[in-house]
This record gives structure tokens, C-alpha cells and sequence, in this order.
């Protein structure tokens, strides 16, 4: 999390304390656990406007972000511009102005611009949080693993974690392989090496082209989506060559730990990076990581905007 | 300008890079011209009623002599940052709209350049509307006056295209400058490829797209013995190869900027988009490379690679901004920071920005001798400056090196006789 003039923003992991960490973690636990046991949770967003500007398409990031901003009681304003006049990039930071000019407490961007947050961050006077951009980071998607595995496996550290397919192309890789490595868990990353960006070991990563040897007695294995538009010759071959090498299926899952974790940052293209039946299985925790997303989210706002100035009138 | 005006410049450290020259004298200029300079010259205090500049022994040198500076501001702005910067002669690209492939636009240049503060000299396009295809009318544009051919921004990818630019070239003596890029690799890349490029997550340039297009080329210089010129080298590799076909006597040269010897990728930290260039900035290794390169001669020229961007060009996405950094007025003060790091002799930095391109191009000036041109720049080598675009001449204020701390500061630029530039 990085401070300017007062105000924090959420635009990566990279760079994040443990504790930092931890302490999100612990307080999106609280929110999950209230929200099951139907406690009632402080509107501690109320009268504050929190504004998803999304770029880039995206159903499940910006619901799960409108779900925890509204169960916080904030006013949430969406603000989905693939298909606007402001999709291009030229008009990121006029657009970002007359937001800012709305005196939002809370600005959640995504864009398929690297670095596209952090320019945001830089003009504006609300807290910015990274809901994805281009390659760089999805900081929450993190999180929101981070938390998922926690609960079913009680700890991060020391932990066999095996991220599958395209790293090359994949922001949720990035932030999760900045937030396992400073959690202390072992992080593998396994891709044909088309799909791999130059230099990945420099990040703490130990770099596998075979699935039997990347997920050796893996305690999680964590899928990647392949975009459509990378196969077919320009990064593999064919869909049905990547599902031979790199689909996860049981044959391959049982070189991984018995008990371990799947999981998939969806949407997921069944039968092209994971087997129907896997992604399904009782030890998949792809649906519980749609949970834990929100009540991640809700924590990562919490955390930003509780100490700023009441913008209410009551 | 009266064709006899004398002035003396007294008390200047002299140095002159194409002679190796190093000394405290005089010299006096008449008209356009250098007179006549030495440890004794006016050592007596005469100066027979001719104008005196007291140079309080600072450095006076032949002004810079810069070949490549793209247009992206009026003739009149980049002149005033050339004077600005101890630069009096500049090469101007050929990327301007319409692109500079016709005689009349040559000679539209040539026009505007009378009146320019500095020398301004044209480099046409090699091609037709830089689109690598067709060559342009070579010989009628080296008539005119272009001193020399290139497609700037854009790299000569066809080989056949290549080869018969060279072959043509050849018969009118032509130098054919390269953007060493192989588009295909770089396409789409808008960094150096390596850690820092992944951890920022942005597609990426290898530095083998350069390597690859500087030795493809020289196979093709190789069957038709035309003069090649790497426009910026940026990569070990790259330098090496040509370090190479020098050995071989092939008629290779090749020339860099001061922000690959200067800067490396780190520079693009936080999605600096000033340090977004094309080449891309390169890595620590690569740019010491460079400055070996400088030192050992392999690298011929330095040239500023002046390129301005307006600030809605450059206040975007890293990925979507422009590429290029303003160079003009930062040029000399990296050049002396060469020195001043104990890596070459101030006279070997010099040589590379003054008699070097300026007889790489076929120009007068870029040295200290009778006759010559009285293009001067006198500058204190050692005055510690911070750099600070707010100051420059230059309209536009993206420049790489913002907020930098540097030393050396030009005091007075002397073109054909007269002050251009003159520091307050």
C-alpha cells in the first residue's frame, strides 16, 4: 500500500510488507465470518461514494468490488467504459479529474495499461485501488487467494504453490507471486515457455515447462486463464495441444499433494487450461474464492477510507 | 554581420578534440571565421580595437555539431535550443509531416535554415513517405543538399529494399542511416525486455532486435560497399558487431545518446514515461557497453536525438505515451559527466559531437582552426547545475534527465562569428 500526502492507495503487492498483508487478511476474515453468520456489519462507508471505473470488460471483478462497497453502506457509481467514448487511454487523466472532482472517497480502477493506477494515484485526491492493470498487478485477486488458501490450509508459509499457464500475460501471476514470496510460501511457476516473460526467475520463482515436475507434491495449484486469441499458433499450437501438456487433469493432479488446493481466478475455458470435473471437485475452491473476493474487497476498502474526513452530513 | 567584425576571446582554455589541443590562449575570429588562436596570441593585452570576450579561462571549444534532432518544434524553437545547449550545427530528421522525401521539401528546409540561429542542415528520407518501400530520388536530394538518407523513427526492414538503397547510395556517395530495429521482435514492445520489464508488466523489446538488423545490414554493406550508419547503438551486442566490421574495413560508423551512456531502464521506474524511448533504455550492462564503446572510438558520434513531445504525448499509460526525450540543451552536460566519472578524456567526448559527425556529414565546423568556421562554445566544465526543463528554450519540457544533478554550464554560443546564445 503506498501513502501520498495522507492518503493511501492499494495499486500492488509488490513492495507490501507481511504484516501489511496480514492484517488485510485478518480483517477480510472478520468481514467473510460476518457476512456467513448473518451478524450485522457497520456501514462504515456510509455517505461515501466509491466510483468503478473499469476500462477494460469485467463482470466479476466490478460486482464483487459494488457488492463490498454497497454492504459497507457506501453510494457506488459504476462507470464502465469498454465500449464508451473514453476507452482510449488519451483521456485517462481528464476522465480521472472530473471523477476526483465528484469528491469520491474511493476510486477502483481497472485498465489495460500497465501502470494505468499508479497515474491515477497521482491525480487524484481519494484513495485509488487497482483492480487490474495490463500485465502489472490485480492486487485484491491476491489477497483474495491469499485469504482462500489461509482458511483451507491454516497457514502460507512453507506451502507448495504451483501457478499454471499463461504467466506471461497474467497480472493475477504477478501479485500472487509478490504476495507468496513475501508470505513465505515456495511459488513454481509452470508454462510453455512462449507463455513465460523473460527473466521470471529474478522474481523468486522456481520455472517449470512440465506440469508432472511443477506440481510435484504442490499443496496448491493455482490455474491461469488462456486467452482465446493466444492460441492457435501465435503463442501454442492448438487448444487441444495446451490441454495435452498444461490442462490440469487428474492424471496430472496426482503428482500434486492428495489434498491439494485448486484454484482458478475465472472466468475458466473448461477443457482448455482445466477439466471440467476438477474444476467442480470437492477440494476446488474456485467458488469459495468468489466469497472470499468480496469480503477481500470490503477489507481493502475499509482499510483505505476509514481514517478519511467524513464527506457526510449526519 | 559586417565581414570584418574581430572578436577576441581571451583568456579561453582551448581545446580543440580534432587536434588534441589543450591550452589557455586567445583566439580571435573575423567575420564567419576563425582568424587565428593560440597560447600567444594577444599574451600582450593589444587587441587593436577588436571586441573582447574575457573567458576567465573557461573552456572554449568548437560548437557541437549535432546529426540528429528531429523536428518536433519550429525551426526558430529548436534552433534557440541548440544556441541554448553549445550546439551550432544540427541534422534534422526527416519524421516531419509530410515527411522530408522530396526535393522541394529539402530545399523548403534549406530556406527556413537561412534564418535559423543555428546551422540546420536536412537528412532526407530514404524511402518514399518513410514507408520502406520505394526509394526516394537520392541523387536530386543529395543536390539539394540532404546530407544524408534514412527512414529516422522507422527501421529499413526489407532486405531487397535495404540492399538496393545501399547499392544506389553507393554511387552518389551517400550515407544511408539506420534505425537498427528488427520490427518484427520489437513489435509492440515498448521497453527493454528483462526483469524489470516483466515485473512492470509491460511487453518488451530484446536487445537481439537491434543486434540482429546492425548484422543484417552489414552483410548487405558487405556486397555493396556502401556507407552505413547506425544511427544509435544501444546494446553491447550491437556495439561489438560493429566494433567488428570496423576490423574488417567495412565503411561502417555508427552513433549513440547521451541517455544510453547516461541512463538505463531503471530510469522507466514508476512508468516514467520521459524515460520511454525508442531504442529503449537499456540495461546497466549494455550501457556501460556503450561508454566503452565511446571510449575505444567504436562508437563514432554522439548526437542529442532531440525529440519533443508535447505534455499530452507523455501524460498517459506508459505503454501509450510517445517515445523520445529532449536533448539539446542536456547534451554537452552529460558529454562533460564522461569526464567527470574519470571514464575518457574531455577532448575524446567532444571529438565524438564535433569534428567527428561534422566530417561524418561532409560540414565545416566542429574544430578550432584558421579559416574555420566561427561556430564556438564556451562553457564551465565544472559549474554544478541541476537539470531543470522549466529552463530550457525549448518549448517542450520532456526531457529524461528532469531533476538530474549534473555539472556544466554553457556560457556563450558563438555562431559564424556572432553570439547565438549568451547565459545570463
Amino acid at each position: 500500500m503506498k501513502k501520498q500526502t495522507g492518503i493511501q492507495h492499494l495499486l500492488g503487492i509488490e513492495g507490501m510488507q507481511p504484516a501489511a498483508i496480514e492484517s488485510l487478511l485478518d480483517l477480510g476474515e472478520t468481514y467473510l465470518e460476518r457476512h456467513r453468520s448473518g451478524k450485522k456489519i457497520k456501514k462504515i462507508l456510509k455517505n461515501r461514494t466509491q466510483i468503478n471505473l473499469f476500462f477494460e470488460d469485467s463482470t466479476r471483478t466490478r460486482t464483487s468490488f459494488e457488492l463490498a462497497g454497497k454492504r459497507l453502506g457506501a453510494d457506488v457509481i459504476n462507470m464502465s467504459t469498454s465500449t464508451s467514448s473514453i476507452k482510449k487511454g488519451e483521456t485517462l487523466i481528464d476522465t480521472a479529474m472530473t471523477l476526483n472532482a465528484m469528491r469520491p472517497s474511493a476510486l477502483v480502477i481497472r485498465h489495460g495499461s500497465s501502470g494505468a493506477a499508479e497515474l491515477l494515484a497521482q491525480k487524484v485526491g481519494c484513495a485509488v485501488i487497482n483492480a487490474g492493470d495490463g500485465r502489472h498487478e490485480h492486487p485484491t485477486q491476491a489477497l483474495l487467494d491469499a485469504l482462500t488458501i489461509r482458511r483451507r490450509k491454516g497457514r502460507i508459509a512453507r506451502l507448495i504453490v504451483a501457478i499454471c499457464g499463461d504467466i506471461a500475460h497474467s497480472r493475477v501471476a504477478r501479485s500472487n507471486i509478490h504476495l507468496l514470496n513475501a508470505m513465505g510460501a515456495l511459488v513454481r511457476v509452470v508454462a510453455p515457455p512462449t507463455l513465460l516473460p523473460d527473466s521470471i526467475d529474478r522474481m523468486g520463482v522456481e520455472v517449470h515447462h512440465d506440469m508432472e515436475a511443477g506440481l510435484k507434491d504442490a499443496d496448491v495449484v493455482m490455474m491461469l486463464r488462456l486467452q482465446t486469441e493466444r492460441m492457435g499458433g501465435s503463442f501454442v499450437p492448438s487448444t487441444p495441444e495446451y490441454y495435452h501438456f498444461y490442462g490440469l487433469d487428474a492424471a496430472k493432479l496426482a503428482h500434486a499433494d492428495p489434498d491439494a488446493l485448486i484454484m482458478h481466478p475465472g472466468p475458466m475455458n473448461r477443457g482448455v487450461e482445466i477439466d471440467s470435473a476438477i474444476a467442480d471437485a470437492p477440494r476446488s475452491a474456485i467458488q469459495e474464492q468468489v466469497e472470499t473476493g468480496v469480503a477481500i474487497r470490503m477489507a481493502c476498502l475499509d482499510a483505505l477510507c476509514r481514517d478519511l474526513p467524513d464527506m457526510g452530513d449526519d | 554581420m559586417s565581414a570584418d567584425r574581430r572578436v577576441v576571446y581571451m583568456n579561453a582554455r582551448l581545446i580543440d578534440p580534432a587536434t588534441g589541443l589543450d591550452e589557455t590562449g586567445g583566439l580571435l575570429t573575423v567575420g564567419d571565421k576563425i582568424w587565428d588562436f593560440g597560447q600567444d596570441l594577444f599574451s600582450d593585452g593589444v587587441t587593436d580595437g577588436s571586441e573582447v570576450v574575457e573567458c576567465d579561462g573557461k573552456c572554449l571549444v568548437p560548437g557541437l555539431v549535432d546529426m540528429q534532432v528531429f523536428l518536433g518544434e519550429s525551426i526558430d524553437a529548436t534552433s534557440a535550443a541548440a544556441a541554448a545547449g553549445g550546439v551550432t550545427s544540427i541534422a534534422v530528421m526527416p519524421n516531419m509531416s509530410p515527411a522530408l522525401d522530396q526535393v522541394a521539401l529539402v530545399d523548403y528546409i534549406m530556406r527556413l535554415a537561412r534564418d535559423a540561429a543555428v546551422h540546420v542542415y536536412p537528412i532526407a528520407a530514404a524511402t518514399k513517405g518513410l514507408a520502406g518501400q520505394e526509394m526516394t530520388e537520392i541523387g536530386l536530394l543529395r543536390e539539394a543538399g540532404a546530407l544524408a538518407f534514412t527512414d529516422g523513427r522507422a527501421a529499413i526492414s526489407d532486405a531487397q529494399v535495404m540492399r538496393r538503397l545501399l547499392t544506389y547510395a553507393r554511387a552518389h556517395d551517400a550515407i544511408v542511416m539506420q534505425h537498427a530495429e528488427e520490427p518484427s521482435l520489437a513489435d509492440g514492445g515498448v521497453m527493454n525486455e528483462g526483469e524489470m520489464a516483466t515485473r512492470m508488466g509491460l511487453p518488451s523489446i530484446p536487445a537481439a532486435a537491434e543486434v540482429m538488423m546492425i548484422e543484417r545490414d552489414l552483410r548487405l554493406v558487405e556486397m555493396t560497399g556502401a556507407r552505413y550508419h547506425v544511427a544509435l547503438v544501444t546494446t553491447a551486442e550491437g556495439i561489438d558487431a560493429v566494433r567488428e566490421a570496423k576490423a574488417r574495413g567495412l565503411p561502417v560508423t555508427c552513433g549513440t545518446a547521451p541517455h544510453y551512456f547516461s541512463l538505463n531502464e531503471l530510469a522507466t521506474a514508476e512508468y516514467r514515461t520521459f524515460a520511454k524511448l525508442s531504442p529503449p533504455l537499456r540495461s546497466e550492462d549494455d550501457r556501460r557497453a556503450v561508454v566503452a564503446g565511446l571510449a575505444d572510438g567504436t562508437i563514432d558520434v554522439i548526437v542529442s536525438s532531440h525529440d519533443p513531445h508535447d505534455e499530452e504525448s507523455k501524460r498517459l499509460p506508459f505503454d501509450l505515451a510517445e517515445p523520445g526525450t529532449v536533448g539539446l540543451e542536456t547534451m554537452l552536460a552529460m558529454i562533460l559527466e564522461l569526464d567527470h566519472g574519470g571514464h575518457m578524456p574531455l577532448a575524446r567526448g567532444l571529438r565524438a559531437a564535433t569534428c567527428s559527425p561534422a566530417d561524418l556529414l561532409g560540414i565545416p565546423g566542429g574544430r578550432l582552426e584558421k579559416g574555420a568556421p566561427a561556430d564556438l562554445v564556451i562553457f564551465d566544465p565544472d559549474a554544478p547545475i541541476r537539470i531543470d526543463p522549466e529552463k530550457f528554450h525549448s518549448k517542450a519540457k520532456n526531457s529524461a534527465f528532469d531533476g538530474r544533478p549534473a555539472q556544466g554550464r554553457v556560457l556563450r554560443t558563438v555562431v559564424a562569428g556572432e553570439t547565438a546564445f549568451k547565459a545570463d
